[in-house]
């Protein structure tokens, strides 16, 4: 069975057929080619599919592509420029936030909204966030420190801007 | 030639297609055409398949193929064994082996729950899923072995009737006069450890894709694999193509940690799908399946004893060791020897007797996993050390000081062989000295003055400290292949495959300071099997000396190559030839500064000249590696318990290590981080649970639980440097060392703060059930209740 939903994604409107079992992930890596939304667990657990929707995360996995019909979603090919990266990026570049890159983009998408919710975190409040992630190659404390840098710059630009 | 990058801690280069979400990996491809595998899976532990029905689930919306054993069986060769006994440990050490290889499908017979049964081929995976549950599988069940004891006795079902019993290895190594020396010890203790099965669980699961080329008769497999070339290898013998016509590449890999490193059966399977159905195809693993088809780890059971004078001196150590290896004894001795070279570590101990056996049960296979037979055999010594330290009423960090080798008893060699065959010598080190680095970075002193006044407030804190020496960078090689293109920039080839560690920044770092140019202009390309003929792979801390010194080696010699280029072109002597970011100069002739572009320019030929030197700015090099050099590191975990709960908080953890000389500090720093927070996952949280039908109760993430940012502290790290004097740059493994020593060190730290209560931990993940369980045995004992 199929249905015929209208999404909006990284700022573009997509009109498309899709199974209504198709899950939200797999719109977004089959219908729409963004395979930067990776998938680790598919059961809600791992959080690697975190995607925006409507601002909020949300695990791509665990929803239907169907109940995403009239949203905004945001995946990680809409945070950066055409050129360079985003302060967020930035930061897990600088702070070696991340090694095999698998769970970074559901993990940076959390951030984007996390830090928007709280500007200035605490470590305390950076790693409870971090706890809806599984990241199994960092150990995490370089992604808290990467965290906390981008918090320090997106506040900055938000000042110079 | 000075290090510009050595030693420096540059961002990695691959950083960013990941950070913007362009990282390519196995489920990122897509081809025209391309079908989709979903697998039907033993839910038996051991059964006979007595009939296999498809035709339902032939008629089922977009099904092209389903096959069974029969419909692939010209491919069904065993897959490959690893671990033979080279013949350096055979001539010292008594091994009996037997091996048999899986069939990547089940040709009547199922050993583990998840072995696979039946292959469904349809337009998308959902409708591969719905048809594999259309598969009607007649199973008759078999009696299984679900615990490796049992499975040893004589009385115990045979798994393979031609070996007659279960036992799959058994040897026994060791030296010395042991039991002169228990007879002669003034103290002795003995214990029971059980070190359950936890897993590498990387956060991509695997996945294949495969393409067979009518054209060239040649076949493509992407396979988010740590051993390209070993997946080749297996494929070759498989399909009866020459090695060429199989190309294996490993696209970006979420995580690897060993588990992909061990040979599967979907690696046949899916290239075979792709023949059979001249169609490509592309299977990505589920949790689920993740859980019950990738291998599985650890999985020992200790029986230890320990000699010692009252003075703490350590005399003889006795060891019964118990693996359970699975279903197949695919890794042979690499387990069962890696856990008996390692048991002794930094202690000196002039007696030693390890038996060791390796079981087969109907389990999921056993392979290695960051640490492989390490974090195990060091959890054994370690817990003992601490049991040990409680009998003779003395410190445990004192304990360890009184008998840790320094470094001044190096090179050490231990009386055994190493796995390798080669003698196990300790190349560099300072174990005490590490040791005294660990107690003076945390605090030891004030620690247990802390703990004391804690304990009068009913805080239970514990000091738990483990340390391990580790043979790193087994051998025998890794190759590489180092070329220039016409504007000097260089791509190196080699077999060292990446699974997160940061290869294509390391290894640039390593080539552009011995080539002389900028990092920027160095393509790194692992995992490609059509970029370098022979391999070994990523495993076992084994990439950075292999490979990097290859790399090192190779790219000294493009460089000698450019130097004669550049003197025939400058028309000034090889030795007054510099090369220095890109550029090559007469030495005291800055004006002489040229382009390396130019230089190559100058040795292709033209319509009106030769060139001057021949254009070969290429070079290979297989850098031999006879044997491993040795990495140490003394871990120090502070933990709270509390008695009620049984809640087991970790409050600091801490690093003292050695690795020899550092490529790039900030990816030491990482790798280490990460080895520890999966080695307190062993400790505090994971575990695949059996039942007694040897059937598996884990199946996600709510069942096995994986450390968050919420379990694990900072890590601290103290950095010692020992250069290997086994390797041009004197580099040591790092790669897996994190992970060998939490489990111990945290064991020790909860028994340390449970210690009122006279509370004995012989097993982990200390979970708060077993905690509880603990305190209420000691009350049963006699101990204070809680």
């Amino acid at each position: 069975m199929t249905r015929t939903i209208r999404v909006t994604v990284n700022g573009r409107e997509h009109e498309r057929t899709v199974e209504v079992r198709a899950t939200l992930a797999e719109f977004l890596r089959e219908d729409l080619d963004l395979t930067g939304t990776h998938v680790g667990c598919e059961h809600g657990v791992c959080g690697t599919c975190t995607v925006l929707l409507d601002g909020e995360p949300v695990r791509a996995c665990l929803m239907l592509a169907v109940q995403a019909d009239g949203g905004h979603v945001d995946t990680i090919e809409g945070l950066a420029p055409a050129e360079g990266l985003h302060p967020i990026q930035e930061a897990f570049w600088a702070k070696h936030g991340l090694q095999c890159g698998y769970c970074t983009p559901g993990i940076i998408m959390s951030t984007r909204a996390f830090l928007r919710e709280r500007p200035e975190p605490s470590r305390e409040e950076i790693r409870e966030m971090l706890s809806g992630h599984l990241c199994r190659c960092t150990g995490y404390h370089f992604i808290v420190e990467a965290i906390e840098e981008a918090a320090r710059a997106v506040a900055g630009g938000r000042r110079s801007s | 030639m000075g290090a510009k990058y050595f030693g420096a801690s540059v961002k990695r280069r691959e950083d960013p297609r990941y950070l913007r979400g362009e990282g390519r990996f196995v489920d990122d491809i897509k081809l025209p055409g391309m079908l989709h595998a979903a697998f039907v899976r033993s839910p038996y532990a051991h059964a006979r398949i007595a009939a296999i029905r498809a035709d339902a689930a032939k008629r089922m919306p977009g099904v092209a193929h389903v096959f069974t054993f029969a419909d692939l069986e010209r491919w069904m060769k065993p897959l490959p064994l690893f671990g033979a006994v080279p013949p350096g440990l055979a001539a010292r050490v008594q091994v009996t082996m037997r091996q048999i290889g899986q069939l990547a499908m089940c040709r009547a017979e199922a050993r583990h729950v998840g072995e696979i049964v039946a292959m469904v081929l349809a337009t998308s995976r959902a409708l591969a899923e719905d048809a594999g549950e259309r598969v009607e599988v007649d199973y008759e069940p078999l009696p299984v072995l679900s615990d490796v004891e049992a499975a040893a006795r004589p009385d115990a079902p045979v798994l393979y009737p031609e070996w007659g019993d279960n036992v799959a290895l058994s040897f026994r190594a060791g030296f010395g006069d042991v039991e002169g020396a228990f007879r002669r010890a003034e103290a002795r203790v003995r214990e029971r450890f059980v070190i359950p099965r936890y897993v590498g669980m990387p956060i991509e699961t695997r996945g294949v894709v495969a393409q067979w080329d009518p054209r060239d008769g040649a076949l493509t497999t992407w396979n988010g694999t740590q051993v390209v070339h070993f997946v080749q290898q297996g494929l070759v013998a498989a399909l009866g193509l020459a090695p060429h016509k199989i190309r294996v590449i490993a696209p970006d890999v979420g995580g690897g940690f060993g588990t992909k490193a061990n040979g599967y059966p979907e690696d046949l399977l899916v290239p075979a799908a792709a023949i059979a159905a001249r169609r490509p195809v592309k299977w990505i693993e589920d949790r689920r399946e993740h859980m019950m088809g990738s291998a599985h780890a650890r999985a020992q059971v200790h029986d230890i004893e320990i000699a010692a004078r009252r003075d703490g001196t350590m005399l003889a150590v006795r060891d019964r060791i118990w693996v359970d290896l699975g279903a197949y004894n695919s890794w042979g001795i690499v387990l069962p020897y890696n856990t008996v070279a390692h048991l002794l570590g930094p202690h000196r101990v002039p007696n030693l007797d390890v038996e060791c056996r390796g079981v087969v049960t109907t389990k999921t296979p056993n392979a290695p996993y960051r640490g492989a037979g390490r974090p195990e055999t060091v959890f054994a010594m370690d817990r003992i050390v601490d049991c040990l330290a409680v009998e003779l009423g003395m410190d445990p960090a004192e304990l360890r000081r009184r008998n840790y080798l320094g470094e001044a008893d190096m090179p050490y060699e231990l009386q055994i062989p190493y796995r390798d065959g080669n003698p196990l010598v300790y190349d560099s080190g300072d174990f005490r000295g590490g040791l005294e680095a660990a107690l003076r970075a945390v605090g030891y002193d004030a620690l247990r003055a802390e703990q004391a006044r804690l304990r009068e407030q009913g805080i239970h804190r514990g000091i738990g400290i483990s340390s391990y020496v580790e043979g790193t960078a087994i051998g025998p090689y890794e190759g590489a292949t180092v070329r220039l293109d016409a504007s000097g920039h260089a791509v190196v080839a080699t077999g060292a495959c990446c699974q997160g560690q940061g290869h294509e920044t390391s290894f640039a770092q390593i080539a552009a300071d011995a080539l002389g140019i900028p990092l920027e202009w160095v393509t790194v390309v692992g995992g490609d099997t059509a970029a370098i003929p022979f391999g070994v792979g990523t495993f076992a801390s084994r990439s950075a000396v292999n490979a990097g010194s290859s790399i090192h080696e190779a790219s000294g010699r493009v460089k000698d190559k450019l130097v004669a280029a550049a003197a025939a072109l400058l028309e000034a002597a090889p030795a007054d030839i510099e090369i220095a970011d890109g550029l090559v100069s007469v030495r005291g002739a800055p004006a002489s500064a040229t382009p390396l572009a130019a230089v190559i320019r100058a040795a292709i030929p033209t319509f009106a000249r030769p060139g001057v030197a021949a254009p070969d700015f290429e070079a290979t090099v297989y850098h031999h590696q006879p044997t491993v050099t040795y990495t140490s590191a003394t871990h120090v975990a502070v933990v709270d318990v509390d008695a009620g709960t049984g809640a087991v908080k970790l409050l600091r953890y801490l690093v003292s290590h050695d690795c020899g000389k550092v490529i790039n500090p900030v990816i030491v720093e990482g790798q280490i981080h990460g080895g520890v927070a999966q080695g307190v996952g062993g400790g505090l949280l994971e575990e695949m649970v059996y039942d007694e039908q040897a059937q598996l109760l884990t199946g996600t993430f709510m069942d096995y639980l994986v450390p968050t940012a919420m379990e694990l502290p900072a890590i601290e790290t103290v950095h010692l440097e020992y250069p290997s004097p086994r390797n041009p740059l004197g580099m040591k493994g790092i790669g897996e060392g994190g992970a060998i020593s939490p489990p111990a060190a945290i064991a020790n730290a909860v028994e340390d703060a449970l210690r009122p209560f006279g509370v004995r931990v012989t097993r982990t993940p200390l979970g708060p059930s077993v905690v509880l369980g603990l305190l209420e045995q000691a009350a049963a004992r006699g101990g204070r209740p809680a």
